[in-house]
């Protein structure tokens, strides 16, 4: 993994701070070019990994970037999967048998649904395996060597203690994506120790790393504790605290810990990319 | 330890599920649901002690305190059912689906003495629990006006029924989306008094309203407006916020970023005139397994600990949520 990472969420209006600038990122965001224009600004500063949500809005992105070899032959996308709201929503509508049933693709369901609802527990890792090719398609040809499971849904199976269908992802992102599995996590120091007893060595984990503290469940020093005597490749997300942290002052806090393989970010123009991006490189020719 | 079980292992309680899972304070002896399929991956994948029937559940495990997930038209008989039994009781939102339920069950609790929370989650949340503070220190000096509201994409276009489609189920924006807010608003001023007019539109819905407008008189003397909508789809989700208007100051605030202004000086510690900006991050504390929302795994952590005899069972108590069940009715009377 590279050391920096592109994310996404200022162009799907999540922020984490602001309602009022959610709403402004979907305004400047709404068509397509906008977003190409912040990402080709990140490449020309050196970041060629994208990260980002299975979001519908993704696909025209790859198509863009698909249509395009020679511009973006060193480009990277790194998938997160699922877009959570989509699912939320339709289980609100359909309910759990009715989501399986739409999203599922193939006629998997169509037979099973007609013999009752209890085949359907036959085997819930296929119908896992299913969902991730589907997320998938909207991603063919390009290149994504990394593939993360969001973190509603592996801090959910992590609370459920369904650490058996995080492994499977984990072994099944391998063997038919041909990339290594990631989790987002707000629950890092749990993860961690949940998928080492399933026999998943040295994962790929993203997770919330702050000077303030912000989201790292449990406590900063549990965090600091396991990174420093764990064998783990972690990604720093929300390294500004959601803001609440001077970006100099963040960066350094983040590149001082050991075993931070990369930090992620996002910031939707050219300047904010570039003096963040400045920061890292600055505080890592320090160590 | 605590011993705990959850009746509906649905949308929220699946939720509430994992977060009792993710802490280590509380030993879960059961999971009650009637749909095979949510049972199956529990008991396969999560080594739950699962259950189809609560009755039976409830004999075998012997729980201390239960979590009820299940449609709030159940919620009644059930609830009643567990405090009878000397059972803990924290049950989803809206309480009950009419006032009179709501009372006959909170004085059961209260002979009982038995810990009863409702999960009005939004009390949980540190910028709102910070707009309580203000509100109640007098720095906005006369609060004459307030607006509360709530606006997110649930029902964006003509759907297939659900429970939450009908109104005798405890469908409809008013008891889901808009109770939330009604709750917040009673809980930082006072409870609902009257109603001055309501409009409950249908947008997309057939037999529910998408939308509840209601201009509102407080127990207190304060009136303000309510606007809630959950069918607009400029929201990615569900987005509350709290505007109060008083003649020393106002304030608006969601769940993300608390704004102040403020007439004068020192008239409230950390805040000065002018505008003021709080973020989240200043006002939550951290939690020890986060799954959406510290406020989530705030208040069921809360619960337990009251049912421990640890902290006081003042939060989100049925005799608060039956206030907001009240004040359902008076703004559905004031429709017609
Ligand atoms: N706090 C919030 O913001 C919030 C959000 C959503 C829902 N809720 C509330 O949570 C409750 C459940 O809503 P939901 O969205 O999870 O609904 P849901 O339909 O997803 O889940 C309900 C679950 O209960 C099960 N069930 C039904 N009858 C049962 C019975 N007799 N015994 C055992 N299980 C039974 C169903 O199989 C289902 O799994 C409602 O009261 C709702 O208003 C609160």
């Amino acid at each position: 993994m590279e050391r920096i990472l592109f994310g996404d969420n200022q162009f799907f209006a999540v922020n984490h701070i602001s309602d009022d600038k959610s709403r402004a990122q979907s305004i400047k965001f709404k068509d397509d070019s906008a977003i190409i224009k912040v990402l080709d600004d990140a490449r020309a500063a050196g970041i060629n990994t994208f990260m980002c949500t299975t979001h519908d809005r993704i696909g025209a992105i790859c198509d863009i970037i698909r249509a395009d070899p020679e511009k973006y032959k060193d480009f990277k996308i790194f998938p997160c999967m699922p877009y959570a709201h989509k699912y939320a929503n339709a289980v609100t509508e359909l309910g759990i048998a009715g989501t399986l049933k739409q999203y599922v693709p193939g006629n998997f369901f169509g037979s099973l649904f007609k013999g009752g609802m209890a085949y359907i527990t036959k085997d819930f890792e296929s119908i896992m395996e299913l969902m991730i090719d589907a997320e998938m398609k909207m991603f063919k040809d390009i290149h994504t060597p990394v593939i993360f499971l969001q973190n509603v849904i592996t801090d959910l199976l992590l609370g459920l203690r369904a650490t058996d269908m995080l492994v499977a992802f984990h072994h099944y992102i391998r063997k038919k994506h041909n990339a290594d599995a990631g989790f987002i996590t707000m629950n890092m120091p749990k993860l961690l120790k949940a998928l080492q007893e399933g026999g998943v060595e040295n994962p790929i984990i993203c997770t919330s790393i702050n000077k303030v503290g912000f989201r790292m469940s449990g406590g900063k020093e549990v965090y600091e504790e396991t990174l420093k005597n764990q064998k783990v490749r972690v990604i720093a997300m929300q390294v500004l605290g959601g803001g609440a942290i001077h970006p100099g002052e963040a960066i350094e806090y983040v590149c001082s810990l050991p075993n931070i393989e990369s930090i992620l970010f996002g910031a939707s123009s050219k300047p904010n990319i570039v003096s963040t991006a400045n920061y890292i490189h600055q505080f890592d020719s320090k160590k | 330890m605590l011993k705990v079980a959850l009746i509906g292992a649905g949308k929220m309680g699946i939720s509430h599920l994992s977060i009792l899972g993710g802490y280590a304070n509380a030993d879960i002896v059961g999971v009650c649901d009637t749909s095979k399929m949510v049972t199956d991956f529990l008991t396969k994948h999560g080594r739950f002690n699962c259950f189809s029937d609560y009755n039976k559940m409830i004999a075998e495990t012997k729980p201390d305190a239960v979590v009820v997930a299940v449609p709030t038209k159940f919620h009644y008989s059930i609830i009643k059912d567990l405090l009878e039994k000397n059972i803990h009781v924290f049950a989803e939102k809206p309480f009950c689906l009419t006032y009179e339920q709501s009372e006959e069950l909170v004085k059961l609790a209260s002979v009982k003495k038995l810990v009863n929370q409702v999960g009005y989650h939004n009390k949980f949340i540190g910028t709102f629990k910070e707009v309580k503070r203000i509100a109640q220190s007098g720095a906005l000096g006369d609060i004459y006006h307030f607006i509360g509201e709530s606006y997110g994409p649930v029902v964006v276009k003509k759907k297939s029924d659900t429970w939450r489609s009908d109104p005798a189920e405890g469908g409809g924006c008013l008891m889901d989306y808009a109770s939330h807010v009604i709750d917040l608003l009673s809980d930082i001023l006072s409870p609902v008094q009257s109603s001055k007019g309501t409009l409950l539109k249908s947008i997309y819905s057939g037999q529910v309203e998408d939308a509840v407008y209601s201009l509102l008189e407080l127990q207190s003397g304060q009136s303000g407006v309510l606007s809630v909508n959950w069918s607009d789809d400029t929201y990615r989700k569900m987005s509350t916020s709290i505007t109060l208007v008083g003649t020393k100051g106002k304030l608006i605030s969601d769940a993300n970023e608390l704004k102040l202004f403020l007439k004068d000086d020192n008239s409230l510690n950390g805040y000065s005139k002018g505008w003021n900006v709080k973020y989240i991050t200043d006002l939550q504390e951290g939690v020890d397994f986060y799954l959406r929302g510290e406020e989530y795994s705030a208040q069921l952590d809360y619960f337990i600990k009251a049912a421990e005899g640890k902290v006081p069972n003042t939060i989100n108590s049925f005799a608060s949520a039956a206030n907001t069940d009240k004040a359902i009715s008076i703004i559905k009377k004031s429709s017609i």
